[in-house]
């Protein structure tokens, strides 16, 4: 099926919840509310006709200061079975930025959405293991937000100063002979 | 009939400086020079691969460069290591890990680091990386190259066993 009839078929279906259609280089994106995702990705997952039975990617975008609702979670749907793919596109809003996990639909998304929570802050609701993935649990701040300075906040991660505490301590120990 | 011997003369031949060789079975050099030349010809090394630079590191390893003839057997444990490889970008997380498998050597050890990154943390100007592993390891040879090629690190090798060949008195603790 042909990826823009797909999403007519997604407004016909969900006239209220579909924000925009855009066709760049044969590549379909569907921008959507975020209130309905679950039963929008559902219906796209379960469909007959469009079966996205494969979850390519979940990424969040932080588009600050050029869209008034702040970030976006992307997913990038393909079906194994009839071969078309599909963008949807989410907005969210940036103050204590949440929409709803889709782990549900495709067990895949677990380490997508965790990811997408470690680097935007973007939570999950309904995830079962919301933790950050990449970097330590007790990191602050979320670094690839627009916002977050490129090399870190003045405030160095207490874990890489006790590394440098510890290389400060044993230096008299090491054994020059 | 009888034995016939020869009477050898006690010289002392200089094969090279403070080295002198008394009979095909005699030696006379110091014990610097031994456990120096002891120490240099069986360096085991540490793998810790980190980033590209580990690609480098393993066909440096492979049978087309050969380390192995010179005494160089990557070793999977901290415990049986001589020096150590930090081959990649070292990040803060991972900081703590390279640390302690560090401590965890016994000693002599010492430290190579391989790259840009683990060098002075590259192009990675950023809130993860450190810059340098220098800032928590005592590095004794820097490789640089991005990644280094397998020649590169040979190179890095024979510089720390020419730093072997050029100590003193590093024998124990205690002496």
């Amino acid at each position: 099926m042909e990826a823009l009839l797909i999403a007519e078929k997604l407004k016909e279906r969900f006239p209220e919840e579909v924000l925009d259609i855009k066709e760049f280089r044969g590549q379909v994106s569907v921008t959507l509310k975020k209130e309905k995702i679950i039963d929008i990705l559902r219906f796209l997952h379960d469909d007959p006709d469009l079966f996205f039975d494969y979850l390519v990617d979940v990424c969040g975008a932080d588009y600050l200061g050029k869209k008034e609702k702040r970030f976006e979670v992307v997913y990038h749907l393909y079906s194994i079975k009839h071969r078309h793919a599909l963008r949807i596109k989410a907005e969210v809003a940036g103050d204590n930025p949440s929409i709803d996990s889709v782990v549900a639909i495709w067990a895949g998304a677990n380490w997508h959405e965790r990811e997408a929570y470690d680097m935007f802050g973007i939570v999950f609701s309904g995830h079962p293991d919301l933790r950050r993935i990449l970097l330590p649990e007790d990191w602050e701040g979320y670094p690839l937000r627009k916002d977050y300075p490129l090399q870190g906040p003045e405030k160095e991660w207490p874990g890489f100063l006790d590394v440098l505490d510890r290389a400060k301590k044993y230096r008299e120990f090491e054994w020059h002979g | 009939m009888g034995l016939i011997t020869t009477i050898e003369t006690a010289a002392l031949i200089e094969v090279e400086e403070g080295t002198k060789i008394m009979s095909p079975n005699i030696i006379v050099t110091s014990l610097d020079k031994i456990i120096n030349w002891g120490r240099r010809s069986s360096l085991w090394p540490m793998t810790f691969g980190l980033a590209c630079c580990a690609i480098e590191m393993m066909a440096t390893y492979a049978s087309h460069n050969d380390l192995d003839r010179m005494g160089i057997i990557p070793r999977g444990s901290p415990r049986q290591s001589d020096f150590m490889f930090i081959a990649g970008t070292v990040t803060k997380k991972m900081s703590q890990v390279v640390r302690r498998v560090y401590d965890q050597m016994p000693e002599p050890r010492y430290v190579i680091s391989v790259g840009s990154c683990a060098d002075s943390g590259g192009i990675f100007n950023t809130y993860s990386t450190v810059q340098g592993c220098d800032s928590f390891l005592p590095v004794d040879v820097y490789i640089p190259g991005c990644p280094p090629r397998p020649e590169a690190f040979i190179d890095g090798i024979i510089k720390l066993q020419e730093k072997i060949k050029a100590e003193q008195f590093h024998w124990s603790r205690w002496r």
